[in-house]
């Protein structure tokens, strides 16, 4: 008896819906097995990991909170994504988002204007776009491959907002802590639920998911990305643009990122910091897959993601895990969903004998 | 198991098939591709196996090849019964298969690419000797030191046999060889095929041109839809009675009445240079054509010969640095973009129709957008309107015969005729001043091919200027009113349909037509 992978006729619909659930169970079942080796009770742990952090209404309005960013990074990179445009460096466009934002409140500390914090974040997306520009110029004039060169300018990124931080924007009265002086009040986003720390962001990110549901799924420029995405000849016989596909895939992702920085600076943080990210950036990318490149899946994806980070925290907190065990989940994560996601074009058939 | 070493092709016993096949059956995932097939094919007899596409030919062959294995059925060669494990074994036992889409490597010349193919490291210089014999034994004239991306289509074709032929096999299959050829070179392969069968070496011989079948074969085994559906002695059978086999029924006919004449210039093609971009690919020099008002204009040629880089320069795939050189109703347009020229008056159909002319994994519907968005009024601010989208996608169905499963269908789901009436409905529906189709009817079958040819002919009729480039002659001949030829990136002047021949035509397929600055570059000529 063999088991053999078959190809299918047709790439089965149900698998494209069931392979995240089916890798976030097999996530689950990995945790516990990682919980068992590091000598912890692996129902103990999944309670403090999964359970805990969403107890109450502060929990959950931090989980939204952690969310917050990941769906809006996630959902410019899906724009591009689709179109096969990869963005690997929304971390990087996260970044100069924030510092974007920052300059600007750090320049208007003074000012109590309420346009402020628009321009704020109109500052954050002209930042991250302004990074994903780099390479959607290099790939559309050189042919530059994206991947690497997004990936590159990430490094650069993170070098030049610690450089800020340690240098020019450091608080002098901050004790040399590389850190910016605390925005104003003008310049920090709006509570939305009295004694939390969630704010405005998160209707920025629900209005966002939709505008990109729209986008993608209603008008004629996302089907001609999505036509991009899947048949080359075909955008090219049909007379789509190449070079606006990159342009798009790369400016939504680098914007919508740029303006998860600054929901960051201008609302948990209340300053810019040389550790502004969280890696956000690299996690959306698991977002926007596990999402299936939709809107609607990427806001659940998000709120997994959010979780595994929170509960990483309660890990590190309650059990005394390492720091990193969020990360593995992450990656556990990924792995899964690649893994089942190939039982979207076979299937598995036992064969008997030779 | 049985792996004879190669003998004369005389050495098979007398009386006994070189193959048999019994009850062969093929199933795939989605399609029983052969279903109960018997075949017996005797020491040098040239049979042929005719039938559609998708009728399972091109699967028998593999499974005889040893391409894939059959899901039921057995194998006898030369009275063993035998499993065709690998190609290899194939060729061990002593059967050839020349491909319809070659294998060769460009950038080697002709002695080391047959070299591959041969087992153990043989002697380069020996080996290119032999060449030469077998090359001049059977009238196939190549030079075993030339690079490979320098020869013509028929040459290459030469160099395939030539390989088979090195390993003396005693069946030589032969995948639909003469839809490259022109008509004189088809000559000339005939007669190396009927000396090889004289010798003793059986031929499988696959196609769908009925008039060659019954020139070549001595029997033919008909497939319909995986099945035997008769055999037959091809020389006392007329055409119209193998198609009936093939296809079920009487093969249609097109009406093509007289052109209008005297429209005005809609396509006009002012000196067409154009480099290609691929360095295997054809160079365009200096094209001049009109196509007017209510004709259909045919440009015939072996492929490969600037068909694509004409196509591409027409469509805007490709735009040019100059505007002159493309006109369309008047209007310059080298330099735009596809979707510039649509908006001008132009439909195209590619003659890829899956990832080129239609997304495979998209909806027809959607398909319909791909060039239907403003010609058809399928948007709305910006937006896509989702009612009318579907309106004209099932209109186009029901108005071109779309066998589907309606406009949500995936456009790969959809067989290739039934495609290609797709687009082609497509782009007819948005009324166009000037349609360009390539390779309207390849690989679609006889009925489909028909139906796609009265179209055309009737868009002809309300005035429509269309430019049909194809590599069947049969079919430019029934619908063109006049009628060009394109060989080594240059095209030859028009001629009316009714004052010219296969025979003429064929002759400026290879470059020589009067007047001809190529003439000195002829590639393949009989």
């Amino acid at each position: 008896m063999l088991l053999k992978l078959e190809a299918r006729p047709e790439p089965s619909k149900l698998m494209a819906y069931l392979s995240p659930l089916l890798a976030v169970a097999l996530t689950l079942i990995g945790g516990l097995m990682v919980f068992s080796a590091l000598g912890t009770d692996p129902l103990e742990g999944f309670r403090v990991f999964f359970l805990n952090p969403v107890k109450d209404t502060y929990g959950i309005s931090e989980l939204l909170l952690k969310a917050t960013p990941l769906m809006l990074c996630a959902v410019g990179l899906a724009v591009g994504f689709r179109a096969n445009v990869w963005n690997i460096g929304a971390e990087g466009q996260y970044v100069m988002g924030a510092v974007a934002a920052s300059g600007l409140a750090l320049y208007f500390i003074d000012s109590e204007s309420a346009m402020v914090l628009p321009a704020m974040v109109l500052a954050g997306a002209i930042g991250g776009a302004l990074w994903a520009a780099i390479p959607a110029f290099l790939r559309t004039r050189f042919n530059a491959n994206e991947i690497l060169t997004s990936l590159m300018l990430v490094y650069i990124a993170q070098l030049a907002v610690s450089w800020l931080a340690h240098g020019p924007w450091k608080d002098p009265e901050g004790f040399n802590f590389p850190q910016t002086k605390m925005f104003a009040d003008s310049a920090l986003l709006p509570m939305l639920i009295e004694g939390t720390r969630l704010n405005f962001a998160f209707v920025i990110a629900l209005g966002l998911l939709t505008v990109g549901y729209v986008f993608m799924q209603r008008s004629f420029l996302g089907f001609q990305m999505r036509v991009a995405g899947q048949a080359d000849a075909a955008a090219r016989y049909a007379g789509f643009s190449a070079t606006r596909t990159i342009w798009i895939g790369m400016l939504a992702g680098g914007a919508t990122a740029g303006i998860a920085g600054m929901a960051e600076v201008s609302g948990p943080m209340g300053q810019l910091t040389e550790h502004v990210s969280n890696n956000y950036g690299f996690a959306a990318i698991i977002v926007a897959f596990i999402g299936r490149l939709n809107p609607v899946g990427i806001f659940f994806g998000s709120l997994l993601m959010a979780l595994l980070y929170l509960g990483g925290e309660q890990a590190q907190q309650y059990l005394n895990l390492p720091s990193s065990i969020s990360k593995v989940f992450q990656g556990m994560l990924l792995f899964f969903l690649l893994g089942a996601d190939v039982f979207i074009h076979y299937r598995l058939r036992l064969k008997g004998g030779k | 198991m049985t792996n004879p070493t190669p003998q004369p092709p005389s050495a098979a016993p007398h009386g006994t098939p070189r193959l048999t096949l019994r009850g062969i059956r093929k199933v795939y995932p989605s399609v029983v591709a052969n279903d109960g097939i018997d075949l017996t094919v005797q020491p040098g007899e040239i049979h042929a196996v005719l039938g559609e596409n998708g009728a399972g030919k091109s699967t028998l062959m593999k499974i005889i090849y040893g391409v894939t294995r059959q899901t039921e059925g057995e194998i006898e060669w030369e009275g063993k019964t035998v499993e065709v494990e690998s190609p290899a074994h194939a060729r061990s036992l002593g059967i050839g298969m020349v491909f319809q889409h070659f294998s060769l490597f460009e950038t080697l010349n002709v002695t080391q690419n047959v070299a591959l193919a041969l087992p153990g490291k043989p002697d380069l210089r020996a080996l290119a000797k032999q060449i030469e014999e077998v090359s001049q034994r059977y009238g196939l004239p190549v030079d075993p030191r030339r690079m490979v991306h320098a020869l013509s289509v028929g040459e290459r074709q030469r160099v395939e046999i030539i390989r088979c032929l090195l390993q003396n096999p005693r069946l030589l299959i032969m995948d639909e060889p003469t839809s490259v050829l022109t008509p004189q070179a088809v000559r000339k392969l005939f007669e190396t095929l009927r000396q090889l069968a004289a010798e003793g070496c059986s031929i499988l011989y696959i196609s769908h041109k009925l008039d060659e079948i019954q020139e070549l074969c001595h029997t033919a085994t008909v497939l319909r839809a995986g099945k035997v559906t008769g055999s037959c002695t091809p020389s006392q059978e007329t055409p119209a009675s193998m198609a009936r086999l093939m296809i079920g029924k009487d093969l249609p006919v097109c009406e093509h009445g007289a052109a209008s004449a005297g429209g005005e210039v809609r396509l006009r093609l002012a000196g067409l240079s154009h480099a290609s971009e691929d360095p295997f690919g054809t160079d365009l020099k200096d094209i001049h054509l009109d196509v007017r008002s209510g004709e259909i204009v045919g440009i015939a040629g072996v492929s490969g010969n600037g068909q694509q880089e004409l196509l591409y320069a027409i469509s805007g795939e490709e735009p040019l640095a100059e505007k002159f050189p493309v006109q369309i109703c008047g209007i310059e347009a080298g330099r735009m973009p596809p979707d510039q020229r649509r908006s001008a008056g132009m439909g195209f159909v590619p003659e890829e129709r899956l990832g080129r002319g239609a997304v495979p994994r998209m909806s027809l519907a959607e398909n319909a957008l791909l060039t239907a968005h403003t010609g058809a009024g399928l948007l709305r601010s910006g937006l896509i309107n989702f009612g009318a989208m579907e309106k004209f996608s099932t209109e186009c169905i029901a108005a071109y015969n779309v066998k589907c499963g309606g406009p949500g269908a995936e456009a790969k789901s959809l067989s290739g005729g039934n495609l290609q009436k797709y687009i082609m409905g497509r782009e007819i529906m948005q009324a166009p001043k000037v349609l360009v189709v390539a390779q309207p009817t390849w690989g679609v079958d006889v009925g489909a091919a028909a139906f796609i040819r009265q179209s055309l002919i009737e868009l002809r009729n309300r005035g429509t200027a269309i430019l049909v480039i194809s590599e069947e002659l049969d079919e430019l001949f029934e619908i063109s009113d006049r009628i060009a030829v394109i060989a080594n990136g240059r095209l030859s002047p028009t001629k009316p349909a009714a004052e010219t021949n296969v025979e003429e035509i064929g002759v400026w397929m290879s470059g020589m037509w009067p007047g001809a600055a190529g003439v000195e570059e002829v590639s393949h000529a009989a």
